[in-house]
């Protein structure tokens, strides 16, 4: 196992269609036998807040009005023409009569595959959350030093 | 040893290998997966990746028209 191949992901982004590029690869790679990790920072981590829908969560006033802004799974936006999240549904229902997995299909594959989920402590706490805001896939909150350390010797895409 | 039939003949990258993948983890080893799958993409990498894994393709053949047929023992 240990010359298994590697590939670590970042994903900065909450956008609905990116979180779906970061997945497909995710699973796919998982597949073949690649040992993932998922590094959620800023944005991306709305895909894996617990709350899938707008929630005021977080310590402080402020943190409460930035999160409920952000939301969670059920409202990320299209990257481009997003209409006011009409688009995100609209997608993912071509995407189902195209028989194309759609994005929780897609992050349902990669938790039954053992991807690692992990989540960025820096951006944790400027919205004042905790690890018990995430879904329980969520492995470990850490740094940038100890990402690199899993990332070692392996792929890194930063989407 | 028991045989199970899995048609992803529907399926897209990268559920294709994905859903194999998940089918062969519930298998035990010397069990018979058919895989029933298009021409193209997942022709070309369900053989390669399965193989890659350590399970053997036992047999590869044309159904009908772009349908074929993959038989791949669980390693």
């Amino acid at each position: 196992m240990e010359n298994k191949k590697k590939i670590s992901i970042v994903l900065f982004s909450g956008d609905f269609d990116k979180a779906i590029a970061a997945f497909t690869i995710a699973s796919g790679a998982a597949a073949v036998n690649y040992e993932v990790n998922l590094f959620f920072t800023f944005w991306g981590l709305n895909v894996i807040k617990k709350y899938k829908t707008r929630n005021a969560i977080g310590e402080g006033f402020l943190a409460k009005v930035f999160n409920f802004l952000m939301g969670g799974l059920k409202n990320l936006p299209l990257s481009r023409l997003n209409f006011a999240g009409a688009s995100p549904k609209l997608m993912t229902n071509l995407m189902k009569k195209r028989n194309v997995a759609t994005l929780k299909e897609l992050i349902d594959a990669s938790i039954l595959l053992n991807v690692n989920f992990y989540a960025c402590e820096m951006s944790i706490n400027i919205l004042g959350l905790k690890k018990d805001d995430f879904i329980p896939q969520v492995k470990e909150i850490l740094g940038v030093a100890k990402f690199l350390n899993l990332a070692e010797n392996g792929e890194v895409l930063f989407i | 040893m028991k045989t199970v039939k899995l048609d992803i003949t529907k399926e897209h990258c990268p559920m294709t290998f994905v859903k194999t993948k998940l089918e062969l983890e519930k298998l035990s080893k010397g069990d018979i997966l058919e895989v029933i799958l298009k021409e193209g993409e997942p022709l070309e990498n369900v053989p390669k990746t399965v193989t890659e894994q350590g399970n053997k393709v036992i047999e590869i053949k044309n159904l009908h028209d772009d349908i074929h047929l993959v038989v791949i023992e669980k390693g």
